[in-house]
């Protein structure tokens, strides 16, 4: 069974009232994953504070301050498994000011779950939301319509808010997009199936992320290997021994390829494709291997190795979709620490284009100053050159972090376009 | 011809996402060390640390806080590791730390070294000069570790600011940090108990005998079974008879339940898991003291 099991990341997105937290913990409890002390912590906890039932929205809130506030203020991750895949919930809070930790959540996720409660229809977050899924290039988009059984489990309700929502996500760049009505709370449709909606055909929830196919989301295309580290053991069995250890981030990469490497331009072929449990014939995404290469060459950490006829834009100049996270805004001609990959070097933000209201998707070049989860185009110099791909090719080499060099806070994401 | 598969299982994926994660911290910090319990947690992450840096010997030192109250079992079998991988081990030890009066034991029936490791934890890191510690600490585990980063800043006191964490994004890991400061760093935040024990298995990896159904002394105390030990004081009704048990967890020996069960193979541990309906650290008695035990405990600089 192991042999066989996937992982599958998906992010949530949603207010309090979305019932978020209670689909989060319908899906743990009915696919068994929750323990026997941690029901009985939250049915206490329910108790105490004279709720009725088993609140299982507490079993998502983690922090002291969340609970006393009863809201999400930081990204949790969550784990369940199933027979045929394991996932990796990212919970995100869905209030305006936590577009950084949307964002943050979903940077790693195949999938993205939106909720509607049914009983509102598309709101300003719904449509936030699903722009910061088609912004994060989530490959998968299910929009949950919840709370069907306060609106008399109506197909109505139902096919209006699936047309409003296909009405502005053909402006988005989102190309798989399911639709589920639900009820978190009673439990139609999440792991089970509704009796409830008999005019519903399609799959429930769990059915759609067990077999949502995700073989597909990494780039098999282009070869991209950025080097972490070098591996040197300095012992007589390993003496000349010199690997390159990192990540395949992007392409498959076979013994006896020819090879490139950045930013020298050297050329070498595979010697081998090593791991502690033996020799690869061949590497692809997301295995972390060590590379030996023909050719004595001088490589290091930050330098990438590619395959010679496929290279990605070397260049000092970017244009970046950028989504500010720090309090303090974003500084036009400032100089930050930027990360891309396995390299690090510095750079200046050399023009704000426009500031992107993510709510309406209006470009706004008039009023260009970033604060704090504003999401903007501007335009970057770095200090050394980058081994870039547009981010929509690739989410690995197509994405870097700028950091403030004083506090070594990490004050911003960004896309390459 | 078939349509090649270039898809990991979810195990392949934990581990090649972990190995990245420890050669970054190879990569980025000057002088990072290994926390190292003897608990299954950290035996996987000397496995893994082992498997990314190969044929190279790791780059980090293992460091043990010892609270002097253990099972002999987990010293034998950290004594035989450091000596298998060649690396150097560094105790830091709670009994040294009383001795010197840096901290004061507990008293009565309750009382647990726990709470003192941390500052002999903290201790420790100042006088090596450690810039990022590496931890055995899962998401799964509570719900404070639930929002707990890969790469975890800590202020020179060594705390945890849980509203003031650095965004993560993709796998681009930010470990600047101002002279004083270090990091605690978790390479398997993704892994769940049942994935460890599954990697283990299919790994093959050695463990210690305590993980395995043995026979044992024991008594019960709020419901957890403890092992008969000189180092945890009974209460007059509190009787004292043998089983067959076994560890889901190993830590310091007064806090660390034992579990009835025939489990005798890592494949009768991985059914006898996936049945569970106890979470591991269920039978923890530090994690029971209030609701949010480990919360204040992390933010203090714990583990």
């Amino acid at each position: 069974m192991t042999e066989h099991t996937e992982l599958l990341r998906f992010t949530t997105a949603g207010s309090v009232d979305d019932g978020k937290s209670t689909l989060i913990g319908r899906l743990l409890y009915d696919s068994k994953s929750i323990f026997e002390d941690q029901y009985e912590a939250i049915s206490k906890t329910s108790e105490k504070r004279g709720e009725e039932g088993v609140n299982l929205a507490l079993l998502t809130d983690g922090l002291k301050a969340e609970r006393e506030q009863g809201i999400t203020i930081d990204v949790a991750y969550r784990y369940f498994a199933t027979p045929k895949r394991k996932f990796i919930i990212a919970d995100t809070p869905g209030h305006i000011q936590y577009t950084r930790n949307m964002v943050t959540g979903a940077s790693t996720a195949n999938v993205a779950l939106i909720l509607v409660d049914a009983r509102n229809g598309v709101v300003e977050q719904t449509k936030r939301h699903s722009f910061i899924a088609s912004l994060l290039q989530i490959p998968h988009l299910i929009v949950c319509i919840n709370k069907m059984d306060l609106v008399d489990y109506s197909e109505e309700v139902y096919e209006q808010i699936k047309d409003d929502i296909s009405g502005f996500s053909h402006k988005l760049d989102v190309n798989d997009i399911e639709f589920i009505p639900m009820s978190a709370l009673v439990g139609d449709n999440v792991v089970d199936r509704s009796e409830n909606m008999p005019w519903y055909q399609g799959p429930t929830l769990l059915y759609t992320l067990e077999n949502v196919h995700i073989g597909s989301d990494n780039n098999f295309i282009d070869c991209r290997f950025p080097v972490q580290t070098v591996i040197r053991p300095y012992n007589d069995e390993y003496h000349d021994y010199r690997g390159y250890a990192g990540r395949i981030a992007g392409g498959v990469f076979k013994k006896g390829d020819r090879v490139t490497v950045l930013p020298s331009g050297f050329s070498s072929t595979i010697a081998k494709i090593d791991t502690f449990d033996g020799e690869l014939e061949q590497a692809y995404p997301p295995q972390s291997v060590t590379l030996l290469l023909e050719d004595d060459i001088d490589i290091s950490r930050g330098d990438m190795i590619v395959r010679e006829n496929n290279q990605p834009e070397v260049t000092q100049d970017l244009e970046v979709m950028l989504c500010w996270f720090n309090e303090r805004p974003l500084q036009v001609r400032g100089k930050y620490a930027i990360m891309h990959t396995t390299k690090e070097a510095r750079c200046m933000i050399k023009e704000v284009r426009y500031r992107l209201d993510i709510n309406t998707l209006h470009r706004d070049e008039e009023n260009t100053e970033i604060k704090m989860n504003d999401i903007a185009r501007v335009v970057l110099r770095t200090t050394a050159p980058l081994f870039v791909d547009a981010y929509r090719k690739n989410r690995i080499t197509g994405s870097v972090i700028l950091v403030d060099e004083q506090t070594n806070e990490t004050v911003a994401a960004g896309m390459v376009i | 011809m078939s349509i090649p598969s270039y898809q990991l299982n979810h195990l392949r994926e934990l581990e090649s996402e972990s190995i990245f994660v420890l050669r970054e911290v190879a990569a980025q910090f000057e002088n990072p060390v290994l926390l190292f319990s003897g608990g299954k947690d950290s035996i996987l992450m000397v496995h893994l640390a082992v498997k990314a840096f190969h044929p190279a010997k790791i780059p980090f030192v293992l460091l043990h806080v010892d609270t002097g109250h253990n099972f002999q079992e987990t010293i034998d079998y950290r004594d035989a590791l450091v000596e298998r991988i060649g690396a150097k081990l560094i105790v830091g030890s709670v009994q040294e730390a009383i001795d010197k009066g840096m901290v004061r034991e507990e008293k009565g029936y309750n009382a647990t070294r726990n709470y003192l490791q941390t500052a002999v934890l903290l201790d420790s890191l100042e006088k090596g000069k450690y810039d990022a510690a590496l931890g055995g600490g899962r998401r799964d585990e509570e719900k404070a570790r639930a929002k707990e980063r890969f790469f975890s800043h800590r202020d020179e006191f060594g705390q945890w600011d849980p509203k003031n964490q650095r965004p993560e994004l993709w796998n681009l890991f930010n470990g600047r940090k101002h002279f004083g400061e270090h990091f605690r760093v978790f390479p398997i935040s993704n892994w769940t108990e049942l994935d460890v024990w599954q990697y283990l298995a299919l790994e093959k990896v050695e463990l210690p005998n305590l993980y395995f159904a043995h026979q044992r002394r024991v008594f019960r105390r709020d419901g957890i079974l403890l092992a008969e030990s000189d180092f945890i004081p009974r209460r007059p009704e509190e009787e004292v008879f043998e089983t067959t048990v076994r560890c889901r967890t190993i830590g310091d020996i007064t806090c660390t339940g034992v579990w009835e069960s025939e489990a005798a193979t890592l494949e009768d541990i991985i059914a006898e898991v996936s049945m569970a309906r106890q979470t591991e650290r269920g039978g923890r008695a530090d994690d029971k003291r209030s609701e949010t035990a480990m919360e204040d405990r992390k933010k203090q600089g714990y583990f």
